[in-house]
């Protein structure tokens, strides 16, 4: 699998009567990095997720999981066994102790790794003979990963890993996911929060009304997203500023804001030609680049 | 050797990291031949994904500034090329302290000084990336 992508979708679409859950998808998520999948509640991310997995059929389209179709059954299951998935809800037995799943969970798999599950038992602090259902939301996320992350995966699906984890296990989770990646493992993880996304993501997709709407590597959005400001000594034109990559122009009074996912250099070059009395450039955050694209859907 | 990234910054993580990892080389706080920590344990440490640990690493050996043993790590190279770096990052220091003087004795603040600054590098950088 190096090289080729370990997560590939072509025209995915599930419909829920007149609702598109998802639409058109055409998803490419590479080996040996982290891909983070971003959308607001609803944007479809647990859906697509449960596509790739088998779980539900989607109206129209196809996907492939580390090379396996997932419309046919044999090579769905295959591939199902070298993928851990952490669901959304995280379901375990409720009547079982972090002990007793690990041993059940751990007769399944061969690649099982002990040393990995007691490591993580200590570091998430988690209580070996208390029945599931008596512990916190926090820790029973933290039971699901441990259990995922001891499979040793090939690919690491996450639905919303962070959820219910206070700032100490966000940071876990997030170091135990950098150390997956250490490993070769390829991670998909979806999330509506930036800032994780932001740290340790290689590669973002963002996903809004089923709709993917940027695919791109974080370093590059870095490089090129600029909000550029600009004043003039009269009321500039707008359309002096409408060129490839200019994704939004706001105007007031002499003022005027340009948002350039590219070629924020050939607005500055404009607006120096235009006379302009002052040209600011600034980098654009994640956070910024998410509220105008789903802003624009 | 203590680094510190800013995830929200518009330059790329492996840049911000190739730039502290010659600031420590040109401060001496990183010294020749000395060890560097190994993707999985700066990636751990950072939180920040081992891909960016790894182009980081290799753009720096592409620099010179550092060299990737196989199987035993990523080790510093510094010699003549650090001191000759330290000379010109002290001139330049210089330099730029007069021009400050200078800009405030214009009647500039601080806070315009510094914008403009970072108005002309962010400026600077996006020409040099198109070229």
């Amino acid at each position: 699998m190096i090289g080729g992508p370990v997560i590939q979708t072509r025209s995915l679409t599930k419909s829920y009567g007149r609702l598109n859950a998802v639409r058109d998808l055409d998803l490419f998520v590479g080996a040996n990095r982290i891909t983070a999948f971003l959308g607001r509640n609803g944007a479809g991310k647990s859906t697509t997720i449960k596509l790739l997995l088998g779980m539900i059929y989607p109206t129209g389209g196809e996907a492939t999981v580390l090379g396996a179709r997932v419309a046919e059954s044999k090579e769905s299951r295959e591939m199902r066994r070298r993928v851990a998935y952490v669901a959304e809800n995280k379901p375990l037995y409720p009547y079982m102790t972090p002990a007793q799943m690990i041993r059940f969970v751990s007769s399944f798999y061969p690649d099982w790794r002990s040393d990995a599950a007691e490591r993580l038992m200590k570091e998430y602090e988690l209580p070996a003979d208390r029945k599931v259902k008596s512990l916190s939301k926090g820790m029973r996320t933290k039971l699901a990963l441990l259990l995922a992350f001891a499979r040793r995966p090939d690919l690491l699906i996450l639905d919303e890993p962070s959820e219910g984890l206070d700032p100490v296990g966000i940071e876990q989770l997030l170091q135990t996911l950098v150390a997956q990646s250490a490993e070769g493992i390829s991670v998909f993880f979806s999330s509506h929060q930036i800032t994780e996304v932001e740290r340790i993501a290689d590669h973002v997709c963002i996903l809004d009304k089923g709709r993917l709407l940027v695919d791109a590597s974080l370093d590059d959005l870095r490089q090129s997203y600029r909000r550029i400001d600009l004043v003039f000594r009269s009321a500039p034109v707008e359309h002096e500023f409408r060129m490839t990559g200019v994704e939004r122009i706001e105007t007031s009074g002499h003022q005027m804001r340009v948002l350039a996912s590219r070629n924020a250099e050939m607005v500055v070059e404009r607006a120096h030609a235009l006379n302009a009395v002052s040209v600011e450039t600034s980098p654009v955050g994640l956070r910024d680049i998410f509220l105008e694209t789903v802003r624009d859907n | 050797m203590f680094l510190k990234l800013n995830s929200n910054a518009g330059q790329p993580i492996y840049l911000q990291l190739m730039e502290q990892i010659r600031h420590a080389a040109e401060t001496g706080a990183l010294k020749d031949g000395e060890q560097l920590p190994s993707v999985r344990n700066l990636a751990e440490e950072l939180v920040v994904s081992p891909n960016t640990v790894v182009k980081a690493y290799s753009e720096l050996e592409h620099e010179g500034l550092i060299e990737l043993r196989h199987g035993s790590g990523a080790f510093a190279t510094l010699r003549r090329r650090t001191r000759f770096l330290t000379d010109h990052v002290q001139a330049a220091r210089r330099r730029i302290r007069d021009l400050i003087e200078r800009l405030r004795e214009d009647g500039l603040l601080d806070e315009e000084i510094r914008r403009a600054f970072e108005a002309e590098l962010l400026h600077a950088a996006e020409t040099a990336a198109k070229r």
